[in-house]
């Protein structure tokens, strides 16, 4: 049979592919079949916070930073509860990261605060002495690219469903919205009234002033993205 | 016909040598950068404040990964295809002007999709998915540069003289197949401005897949990139070199046989080891572990192939330094293949998920097995396609030397620091808490990073040796053309 096959290079081929195909089908597809489900507590991201998502794919924080903690006890304890797949529903695409040059950032949100972020971002030594981490003050300049993110928001909510504008069912028993925009405009004010609470915490007066004349740095999406990671 | 031997046209092949050899060293310099920044931080702003944005670790990573993958290791594919695919299929690239155009036109549309990488990747355009990296409308680029080696491959083997197809075709073909299914299937993604009605950034685009979907997706990607990538084609050029640089006959048809099938139905499986403790179902992490362990089967049986065919000739490792190249290259296979699966195995993985020894792995699979390999690809090609001597073999065993000494710097220095940090996140003291702080595990790292750094280093003078070597040997005065050395005035 190998020797016919080597003589007749389509079903060589088409052998080749099958064979390959096989793994595929049977380990991707059933997973498939039960798609993502959120578990209650999960929220879709706003758009302030889906900008900076954005900001932190854009600077290739999963390089160093993973978000997904592992069921041992020394993951728990330093980052807390273990990740479960439904908390993952709104990521797309996921940032579990593939190295942990440093910490694990799933929970982030739970012990660091919207001050220590921002000095931190601007100057990790000035926190933690002996970090290689480097520092990111172009996050404090480059303006967010708000447009963007409410444009994956309106291609989320419309091509699969994510609940923008719907009751999402939280862990005590209450319900949330997460509110989009009802066009670009209405989206834009959103995120400044967002970005408007966050600056509320900072330190940077040209941050500040920034927000306050309609602006939003990166850094502050950067940083509502952050907080929100619970 | 003529009876006389075919003039196979290397023309396409020569171009893709020169994108091998440009884009490693690209590749292999930003790796080196990015590794002395993780020992030495100040070098993150060593252009200044203005433009650490661009000669930031995290902004450079991607460019180092897709440069070597897709630069350096694709050309060499490419390179080595447009040599090797004319000589086992008896036909020249000469005999079809169609084929030609596209040989050419698949090069130049390879160089602008590059061009756009690279820019892309500085601006910060990323998918953030691993090897996979490029918006859409670069993956579309990629998908037709793709197409385009697909024709050439087929239409090459549809007016081929030799009717059975030789081992390394093989594995071209299942290169083409496999990248070709992987690379559309994890990169299915919604553009948002489309989408949206035009709001927006025209680059950006949404994963079809959500969370673990999506990583599932992505991981089964990421790994098999590496099989089809850094694996299958390989296992082509060394099927085709080391043969004929040694003048031996293959060991063995039937391991050729068992290795190729065995890779190509259990290599796909083994992905869910990069998800092992994650959110993903239970059962494919341990299909993932157990097809791991499975794969050293296949792997083992191409690299002992390779081994046993020097048998009776070991002399020539001695002797040439290109063969050393080539043994090495399937040794470091062997080594690679071999500690992979062990990192799959759960228990071990605990510990080296994460951390620097995963890393190293990677290195002792790229640098040894896969550099090497095309290096040796390439000298071997050289003085052919360019009708040239080479330029030095003294030089080429330096390089080796260097090269190897290298490799052992980095990846005993991974080794370490990753086994080193693995521990010291998972001890507890006495009470039961944790007994270090993140930072007391990063700083620990500092010496087997600036050790690792230096072993990139001689890797990478050891590529600028080769680029040197075989640009002299291009330059150098054709065979033909120089005067022979004992010819008489009276001759001239």
């Amino acid at each position: 049979m190998f020797h016919w096959l080597e003589k007749n290079p389509f079903f060589f081929a088409v052998g080749v592919f099958v064979t390959i195909a096989f793994a595929g089908l049977i380990e991707i597809v059933p997973n498939f079949a039960q798609a993502s489900r959120p578990v209650i507590g999960t929220t879709p991201y706003s758009t302030l916070e889906l900008a900076g998502r954005h900001v932190y794919i854009k600077n290739s924080c999963n390089a160093c930073h993973s978000q997904l903690i592992r069921p041992f006890k020394s993951e728990t304890d330093r980052y807390g509860h273990y990740s479960l797949s439904g908390e993952y529903a709104y990521d797309r695409p996921f940032l579990w990261g593939s190295k942990r040059t440093g910490p694990d950032l799933m929970r982030v949100g739970n012990y660091r605060t919207t001050e220590w972020h921002e000095n931190h971002m601007k100057d990790p030594q000035s926190i933690v002495p002996t970090t290689i981490m480097p520092g990111y003050p172009w996050m404090f300049t480059n303006k967010a690219d708000i447009d963007t993110a409410y444009a994956e928001q309106l291609t989320i909510a419309n091509v699969f469903g994510v609940p923008y504008n719907k009751a999402v069912p939280m862990k005590d028993g209450s319900t949330k919205i997460v509110k989009m925009g009802k066009d670009l405009k209405d989206a834009q004010a959103l995120a400044l009234a967002e970005a408007q609470e966050v600056v509320k915490n900072m330190k940077d007066q040209d941050v500040k002033d920034a927000v306050a004349n309609g602006e939003i740095p990166e850094i502050v999406a950067l940083i509502a993205y952050l907080n929100s990671l619970k | 016909m003529e009876n006389r031997p075919l003039e196979y046209d290397y023309t396409v092949a020569k171009m893709f040598m020169v994108t091998t050899i440009v884009l490693g060293i690209v590749g292999m310099s930003i790796g080196v950068f990015i590794a002395f920044e993780l020992a030495f931080p100040w070098l993150n702003t060593i252009l200044g404040p203005d433009l650490a944005e661009y000669t930031n670790f995290s902004r450079l990573r991607p460019l180092h990964t897709d440069a070597v993958a897709f630069g350096f290791t694709v050309s060499g594919i490419f390179a080595t295809w447009f040599y090797v695919g004319q000589r086992v299929l008896k036909v020249s690239m000469a005999e079809s002007k169609f084929l030609m155009f596209i040989g050419k036109l698949q090069f130049w549309l390879y160089v602008i999709g590059v061009t756009a990488v690279v820019i892309s990747l500085f601006m910060g355009y990323t998918t953030s998915k691993e090897y996979a990296e490029f918006e859409w409308p670069i993956d579309i680029a990629i998908v037709v540069v793709w197409v385009l080696w697909g024709v050439s491959i087929f239409g090459l083997i549809g007016i081929r003289r030799e009717k059975s197809l030789y081992i390394s075709v093989w594995y071209y073909i299942a290169t083409f197949l496999g990248v070709a299914m992987l690379y559309l299937f994890n990169n299915m993604e919604v553009p948002t401005y489309f989408a949206s009605g035009g709001i927006g950034d025209v680059m950006h685009s949404v994963s079809m897949y959500a969370g673990t979907n999506d990583a599932l997706v992505q991981w089964w990607y990421g790994h098999n990139a590496v099989a089809f990538v850094f694996t299958v084609p390989i296992i082509a050029m060394i099927y085709y070199f080391l043969p004929k640089e040694s003048g031996q006959a293959i060991y063995s048809y039937k391991l050729s046989l068992l290795s190729f099938w065995g890779l190509m139905f259990v290599y796909l499986w083994a992905g869910g080891h990069h998800l092992l403790f994650s959110t993903v179902p239970d059962w494919m992490q341990t299909m993932g572990s157990i097809f791991s362990v499975v794969l050293i089967l296949p792997s083992w049986g191409s690299a002992i192939n390779m081994l046993l065919t020097m048998k009776g000739e070991w002399q020539q490792v001695a002797a040439s330094p290109l063969i050393k190249f080539m043994v090495l290259a399937s040794t470091f296979y062997m080594f690679s293949t071999l500690e992979g699966p062990i990192q799959a195995i759960k228990s071990v993985n605990a510990i080296a998920h994460f951390t620097d020894w995963i890393v190293g792995h990677v290195h002792d699979g790229t640098l040894g097995w896969v550099g090497f390999m095309i290096i040796a690809a390439l000298y071997h090609m050289a003085p052919r396609v360019f009708k040239r001597e080479l330029y030095s073999k003294s030089l080429m065993a330096s390089q080796f030397w260097i090269q190897t000494l290298g490799i052992v710097l980095y990846f005993t220095s991974m080794w370490i620091a990753g086994i080193t940090q693995g521990m010291m996140w998972r001890a507890h003291d006495e009470f039961g808490n944790l007994a270090y702080s993140f930072i007391d595990t990063v700083d620990v790292l500092h010496p087997y990073y600036a050790l690792r750094g230096t072993g990139g280093l001689l890797y990478l003078v050891g590529f600028f040796m080769f680029a040197y070597n075989i640009y002299k040997t291009m330059s150098a005065r054709p065979v033909e053309e120089s005067e022979l050395q004992n010819a008489s005035p009276m001759g001239a």
